[in-house]
């Protein structure tokens, strides 16, 4: 599903990712670790599309096709999803109202036809349940005056409303207490399926404890160090990165 | 596609007055220039009567006194008015019965602004009065209004059919010698609309006026005066949109509003004259006085969305004279390309217990500059009159300017006067996160916009509403896609 081949990527001339290979197939999970600085985000946020960083060198594809060129709301019309790190606030906009803007955006560039009312209200509904969402959260502003782990459930609810066949979540687990992170976790898991893939990136072990994947990478210095199975990430808990 | 502060400027550049078409009617207009024989002869191609051409002589003789207020933050060539005629009236000035009987390339400019009139009659209730070019030429619904016994007329029909009301009211709130503009107009107003609400009615529909600019060089200067008598309640739409002209026209409207002891007056306006091209070159002047008179218990609400002209210089205040009385303020200004707007209100607290509330909301794109100025006024006799004041400046790209200026002289220290202000900028994060849910850029600025106006929004009536978040939309998105 995801092909990525020799990826070199920079901001501002600087840079950040020194061919970089990964490939992410259908019902997969990988986990990207990683210390500080060493691209995890820059890797996530090329993925999506943002244009700040350069791709220098190296490809990306995405079901056979080469993204390069795509902006970042066309990937996301493909079914590409990110869970930010930092979620953006927009005062004024409500939950129900961005994510019905997102939805019907989606479905038109699809050339589908806009979801009807009722329909869209009952799987608003279903998908906050699944994260524990209280009804009075979706009339919010979108994060704004939201704690932590508000922001990223309301990551995570857009991810199950949006039903992306890739998603990438950027350190969903920073900013969480042990409670949200079990209810994000299970929000996850049930998301996954044998037709969708998931890259979780994280500075630790403790959320592949409740999203088990299937691989774990390091990344250190812009590549992929070293790559393994989820016990790389125990090891890695152990012994730290410094190991590799 | 990331977004970048330099494809939105450029985007914002190319858009252009979607309204901008003049329509082909003939029309009667006086030759240029001012001078008491042109007040005359207005007064009496009007018909009126002696007592209103010598107000209007009494207000031309304060106005050649006067001089042209230049302590607002706006910057513009000053108008020659000797150059500008001051009347100009369709040749097909006979009233209509049904809209069969208008003019029907009338009925086309209509129809290009997407206000079907039929339509709206038949859906939203809506009565409407239509000014163009100074004279009504359409109004509806009237039969059923004046079943309540509610009087909804052009006002030079109401100077000859109820000149009593006319002449107690008229200049009562805004004084003839109020301001430059406002003795300009009382000297020359062409046209405009009067309203009379009796006593314990609430008014059943919205009541609804269409201003439009359409003959080049031809100041236009509307007069309209709303009177809500005890315990009546009246909700009133103007809507203004003027086609593109190189030239720069003025427009110096007076509005003045009473409302008695227990009455309500909601005033909503949405504003899209001409802005003027890209590069700054014409444009409307709008130099508006709009003032509301309340009685004991009483409220007058003022909304304005205002997306147009090229200067603007609007203060719809509130004189909060009754006891228990209420001034609202809820505004929402756009500027784009060179455009420059002075605007907010004045809430003057003359009564106990008097309450106003004043929401702005100011959003500058392009190398425009928006000005909120705002007067709280609490009097010496005013015991425990409360205020409270936000103003909101969004930012678009870094040529533009967001400014506040309020003042506050409070002479009661019972008061209470609350005053916020923030400014922020669309910002590229914001931009991206929505790209990244599938939101196009032109969509995602609407949103944005949207999310920051809300709260002024949500006070216009709903089908005002839907047509504002448009006009926000047109006024800033460009033609993207």
């Amino acid at each position: 599903m995801l092909k990525i081949q020799n990826l070199h990527v920079s901001i501002e001339d600087k840079a950040i990712l020194n061919g970089l290979n990964l490939e992410v197939n259908p019902g997969e999970v990988h986990a990207i670790m990683g210390p500080n600085g060493s691209g995890k985000s820059t890797l996530s946020a090329v993925i999506a599309g943002n244009e700040d960083y350069e791709v220098t060198k190296g490809n990306i594809f995405y079901k056979d096709e080469n993204i390069e060129d795509l902006s970042a709301e066309e990937r996301a019309h493909k079914g590409i999803f990110m869970s930010f790190q930092y979620p953006v606030e927009i005062p004024g906009v409500t939950v129900t109202n961005f994510i019905k803007t997102a939805i019907n955006s989606n479905l038109k560039a699809r050339g589908l036809k806009e979801m009807p009312a009722n329909e869209m209200l009952k799987n608003i509904r279903n998908k906050a349940a699944l994260l524990e969402i209280d009804s009075k959260f979706l009339s919010r502003s979108l994060n704004e005056g939201f704690s932590g782990g508000e922001k990223k459930r309301n990551e995570i609810f857009q991810m199950a409303m949006l039903n992306p066949t890739l998603a990438i979540l950027d350190e969903t687990d920073s900013g969480l207490d042990i409670d949200a992170l079990r209810i994000v976790a299970n929000g996850v898991n049930k998301l996954r399926n044998e037709n969708n893939a998931i890259i979780v990136i994280t500075h630790y072990q403790r959320l592949l404890d409740h999203i088990i994947p299937d691989y774990v990478h390091v990344l250190q210095d812009g590549k992929i160090a070293k790559s393994g199975d989820k016990n790389l990430a125990l090891q890695l808990e152990e012994k730290g990165y410094d190991w590799i | 596609m990331a977004y970048t502060e330099e494809e939105l400027k450029k985007e914002l550049e190319q858009q252009e007055y979607q309204y901008g078409f003049t329509t082909d009617i003939e029309s009667e207009t006086f030759p240029i220039g001012l001078n008491e024989d042109i007040v005359r002869s207005i007064s009496k191609k009007k018909n009126e009567p002696e007592w209103m051409t010598n107000w209007r002589l009494d207000a031309y003789a304060a106005w050649k006194k006067m001089d042209e207020p230049e302590w607002a933050n706006i910057h513009y060539k000053k108008p020659d008015f000797q150059a500008i005629s001051y009347f100009s009236a369709p040749k097909t000035s006979n009233k209509y019965k049904s809209l069969d009987e208008v003019d029907p390339e009338l009925i086309k400019t209509f129809n290009k602004l997407g206000i079907s009139i039929e339509e709206q009659k038949k859906l939203s209730g809506v009565a409407v009065d239509i000014v163009m070019d100074s004279v009504s030429v359409a109004t509806t619904f009237r039969e059923t209004l004046a079943k309540d016994g509610i009087i909804f007329c052009s006002i030079s029909e109401a100077i000859k059919e109820y000149p009593d009301l006319v002449k107690k009211y008229i200049g009562k709130v805004i004084p003839k010698t109020d301001n430059y503009y406002a003795a300009l107009n009382s000297a020359v107003f062409s046209d405009g609309s009067f309203c009379y609400i009796p006593k314990g009615v609430k008014c059943p529909m919205e009541l609804s006026t269409y201003f439009r600019i359409n003959q080049a060089g031809t100041g236009q200067f509307e007069r309209t005066l709303v009177i809500a008598d005890e315990g009546s309640y009246v909700s009133y739409l103007e809507g203004c949109t003027a086609p593109s002209r190189d030239e720069n026209q003025l427009h110096a409207a007076v509005v003045e509003l009473i409302a008695h002891d227990n009455a309500e007056i909601k005033y909503s306006t949405v504003q899209n004259w001409y802005p003027g091209n890209k590069h700054g070159k014409g444009g409307v002047f709008n130099f508006v006085t709009k003032r509301g008179l309340c009685h004991n218990n009483s409220k007058i609400s003022w909304t304005q969305v205002e997306t147009g002209s090229a200067v603007t210089w609007k203060y719809p205040s509130c004189i909060l004279k009754g006891d228990n009385s209420i001034g609202e303020f809820y505004s929402i200004a756009v500027t784009n390309n060179y455009q420059q707007a002075d605007t907010g209100t004045k809430m003057i607290h003359l009564g106990k217990n008097t309450k106003s509330t004043i929401i702005s909301k100011g959003i500058s794109a392009g190398k425009s500059q928006n000005s909120y100025r705002g007067l709280v006024q609490i009097g010496k006799n005013a015991e425990n009159a409360r205020n409270f004041s936000q103003c909101d400046s969004l930012l678009m790209g870094n040529n533009c300017g967001a400014h506040t200026f309020p003042y506050i002289e409070a002479k009661n220290k019972s008061a209470q006067i609350e005053h916020e202000a923030t400014t922020s900028k669309i910002g590229e994060d914001q931009i991206f996160y929505c790209n990244q849910r599938g939101i196009d850029v032109e969509k995602a600025i609407a949103l944005i916009v949207n999310g920051f106006s809300k709260e002024v929004l949500n006070k216009l009536p709903m089908e005002f509403a839907v047509e504002a978040q448009k006009l926000l939309e047109i006024s800033l998105e460009g033609s993207v896609g």
